[in-house]
């Protein structure tokens, strides 16, 4: 056999390298990056009939940083793994003039209401009865959290649970860009 | 308790798993006999192991035990009882159970049939089944345990799916993994042929009848998911070029081709090299395509990244193809074909032929699939490929693919004769010309389907000339037109199961034309007692009644639907709307026939149950996709009898 036809007899092995390679790039792009047209968009207004009663509106709070969270009690694991970390986030920086909204979408009112008892969250909670906040707001699935300036647009989202720094670090800036 | 010993159960049978594959492998290279007998416990404990995690898991969703995240997800309290026990593969975790289960069952076989058999390959099989076994342990040890907690406990999980909770649903996944596992056994042989350089015809003789099980539960379980697909998803059609399906496609597509020309190097010793290649496509395929689905890597709306399991899958695809393939350069020199092409017209250049076809379909599909990756890579662009693209590339591979199934079987080996030529082909191609006429003149103007048509009659024509002159050969010999059929199929099992597995897929191919041809559809809003009319049925909306069901509200729409003739039926299409679910879930509902079928959809409506909007299709021919699974199988149970030919 000649020195030639002894290498030719390697293609086939040397060839699968680039198509392993190629699937191992798919690894660093990021399924769950679903870009949302809404960043840098004007929030779209909305105004609930909280769990405890009173309304919240976001116009009311327009001037704040708002973070607007969708959630359902049926979402396990991940609603579940970040209710400790909103209620931090809150007791953490509500004096600083941030607000936290909770909107619970595509869910019941007994089991909405015991995972709020579970979790003692502190923060206004509501329920979107007609659906209309989470199809203005393009919510693809639960959980999915709105980072809202003062100006009242969207400034960032973040699809799935949200973690300790990813809250911190997206309210930290808005805030830092105040007057 | 249960959760943990199910766990240490999993750890036990990987190391099990490994030990044995390690000392198999030793005993291949030794010749150790008590090696061997030491590994083929480590295979029944894995066997016991892996039986014994899928029953705590089934035990877990029966008892409702949350605290098990797995459970949790997939059932819920008001999950009916079946789907309790399916949720067992309704997701990652327990799917790799299931396909863990059948590998060991499947090692256990291999053990029973051929441990006094083939003492040179049996070690490097059984090493090669054990390894790739502890390779799925370890998937179920590391990325995706199935029996990880849950804390805090929830008081009720979110249940399965709820267009998983269908019956094509509960076979779809068993026979497709049938299939998927099945070519575990062909491709471990390849692999001991390689090790141990007796690479003449011994491997393929043996994992013949295993490669057309593989196969047929391959080609089964794509049948029932486009079932699924057809009647649950409520879009009217079977198959759709999803990443998800190609998956299982590939595999299918390169175990055909498999089959083929296996049958070129028992005949003419040609094709070694190119035989085992096929084999280790084919089992990396089957790979590739659990790869794909679970790594979230091609874009899709159900995105199920999850955590490390894609990296481990691609790990042990590397490992596959780089040991498999170097194996095989390795061994090259000793492949060298004994045959020779000696003409185009003969049985050795149609099957080769069918083999090219296959593959380039076999490459358009992967092409396709990994597209949208390729383009983010090199353009920094997500772009999605759509049928369009499939379709293109694949029909007129497809129409090829036809037409040599009716001359492969009957062309001649070596060289064809005109007079063979002339005898087998010459009455089914004027058929087929004609049919392809007579249907133009019935005012089908599609030449794609025109073609199809045309193909479909002449290879018919072909097997059944072929069938009716050996049956009148057998006839003369005394025996009666009954006799003289059941003796062949009984004979020449092998042939016969071969031409009715062929009927199979041309049933099948006309379903495929004909629903893609003469379907029609009408997507409308009706008001109370309003009626719709398309293909000569006549519809009227009726009414709408809300229910609650065991574990979802369920909205029904009541359609009178009548024809022509005057016979009437009512339709219920509904639309469920689960907790968990974003969006309510369409139920469809239908009438199946021989020619059309009726088929409904429910979409919007006035809560007040004043108007619906529906969509109404006439489907035409799908039945015949089901029809012609069951000719497959037919033809499948045939081919696999024992051969009689050597023992008459």
């Amino acid at each position: 056999m000649s020195g030639a036809r002894r290498w030719v007899r390697w293609a086939i092995p040397v060839a699968a390298i680039p198509v392993i390679v190629l699937l191992a790039y798919g690894f660093r792009t990021d399924p769950r990056a679903i870009p949302t047209p809404l960043v840098g968009k004007p929030a779209a207004a909305f105004s609930l009939k909280t769990f405890d009663g009173p309304e919240i509106s976001l116009a009311g709070l327009r001037g704040r940083v708002v973070v607007v969270n969708f959630w359902a009690s049926w979402c396990y694991p991940a609603c579940y793994e970040e209710a400790p970390v909103l209620e931090r986030g809150w007791r953490a920086y509500k004096d600083r003039g941030v607000m936290l909204v909770g909107i619970n979408i595509q869910d019941k009112e007994e089991p909405a209401r015991q995972f709020l008892a579970r979790f003692n969250h502190t923060f206004p909670n509501a329920p979107d009865p007609t659906g209309r906040v989470s199809v203005d707001y393009g919510v693809y699935g639960v959980p999915e959290t709105f980072f809202i300036d003062p100006a009242g647009r969207i400034r960032a989202k973040h699809v799935g649970a949200v973690t300790d720094e990813i809250f911190s670090a997206n309210v930290d800036r808005l805030l830092a860009e105040r007057p | 308790m249960i959760p943990e010993i199910g766990y240490a159960a999993t750890i036990v049978a990987f190391g099990l798993a490994l030990y044995g594959s390690v000392t198999s492998a030793v005993a291949g290279r030794t010749g150790r006999r008590t090696l061997v007998a030491s590994s083929e416990r480590a295979a029944v404990g894995v066997l016991v192991l892996v039986t014994a995690c899928m029953l705590l898991l089934i035990y877990a969703f029966l008892t409702f035990d949350f605290s098990v995240r797995y459970v949790a997800i997939n059932t819920n309290r008001g999950t009916p009882f079946y789907y309790r026990i399916t949720g067992l593969w309704g997701a990652l975790e327990g799917s790799i159970i299931l396909w863990t289960w059948m590998l060991a069952l499947y090692t256990l076989i291999v053990v029973v049939q051929y441990r006094r058999r083939h003492p040179e390959f049996y070690p490097w099989v059984l090493s090669a089944m054990m390894g790739i076994a502890a390779f799925f342990l370890l998937v179920m040890t590391i990325p995706a345990p199935p029996f990880e907690r849950l804390t805090p406990v929830p008081p009720d999980g979110r249940g399965l799916n709820p267009l998983l909770q269908d019956s094509g649903m509960i076979t779809h996944p068993v026979a497709l993994y049938l299939g998927f596992t099945g070519f575990t056994v062909p491709f471990a042989f390849a692999l001991a042929a390689l090790a141990t350089g007796r690479i003449g015809d011994e491997w393929m003789t043996i994992t013949r009848r295993w490669t057309v099980i593989a196969w047929y539960f391959l080609a089964l379980g794509l049948l029932i998911g486009g079932w699924w697909s057809y009647h649950v998803l409520g879009w009217g059609g079977y198959w759709a070029w999803d990443p998800v399906e190609n998956a299982a496609f590939m595999p299918w597509l390169t175990g055909t081709a498999l089959l083929h020309s296996v049958m070129i190097q028992e005949r003419r010793r040609m094709l070694k090299i190119w035989n085992l290649t096929l084999v280790i496509l084919t089992f990396s395929l089957t790979i590739f395509g659990t790869f794909l689905t679970r790594s979230g890597i091609i874009g899709s709306v159900h995105a199920f990244t999850q955590g490390s399991i894609g990296a481990f899958f691609l790990g042990f695809l590397a490992l596959v193809l780089l040991t498999s393939f170097s194996l095989l350069a390795w061994r090259m020199e000793r492949l060298k074909a004994q045959g020779e092409l000696d003409s185009i017209f003969s049985r050795e250049s149609a099957f080769l032929l069918n083999n090219v076809f296959l593959v380039a379909a076999t490459f358009t599909v992967f092409f396709g699939t990994i597209f949208p990756l390729l383009s983010e890579a090199v353009r920094g662009e997500k772009v999605s490929v759509g049928a369009p693209f499939f379709n293109l590339v694949n029909i007129p591979l497809f129409l090829g693919l036809l037409i040599l199934m009716g001359v492969g079987p009957l062309i001649a080996w070596r060289r064809a004769s005109a007079d063979n030529l002339r005898r087998n082909f010459l009455v089914p191609t004027a058929v087929g010309v004609a049919a392809a006429v007579l249907a133009r003149a019935l005012g089908i103007a599609n030449s794609l389907v025109l073609l199809c048509i045309a193909a479909v009659i002449f290879v018919t024509g072909t097997i059944v000339l072929d069938f009716l002159r050996a049956a009148r050969a057998r006839r003369r010999s005394g025996d009666g037109w009954a006799a003289a059929t059941l003796g062949l199929l009984r004979r020449q099992n092998r042939r016969y199961g071969g031409f009715v597995v062929h009927l199979g897929v041309l049933v099948v191919a006309l379903g495929v034309a004909g629903s893609n041809a003469w379907s029609l559809h009408t997507e409308t809003t009706l008001a109370r007692g309003e009626s719709v009319e398309l293909g000569g049925y006549r519809l009227r909306f009726d009414g709408l009644r809300g229910s609650e069901e065991s574990n979802h509200f369920k909205v029904t729409g009541t359609f009178t639907i009548s024809n022509g003739v005057g016979s009437r039926d009512v339709l219920y299409p509904a639309k469920k709307f689960y907790a968990q679910e974003q969006n309510p879930i369409a139920y469809v509902d239908y009438r199946l026939g021989l020619i059309e079928d009726v088929y409904l959809v429910l979409g919007d409506f006035a809560r007040d149950g004043s108007q619906a909007t529906i969509k109404l299709q006439v489907n035409r021919m799908v039945s015949w996709l089901w029809l012609g699974g069951l000719v497959l199988t037919l033809g499948t149970g045939l081919a696999i009898l024992p051969d009689r030919r050597k023992t008459a």
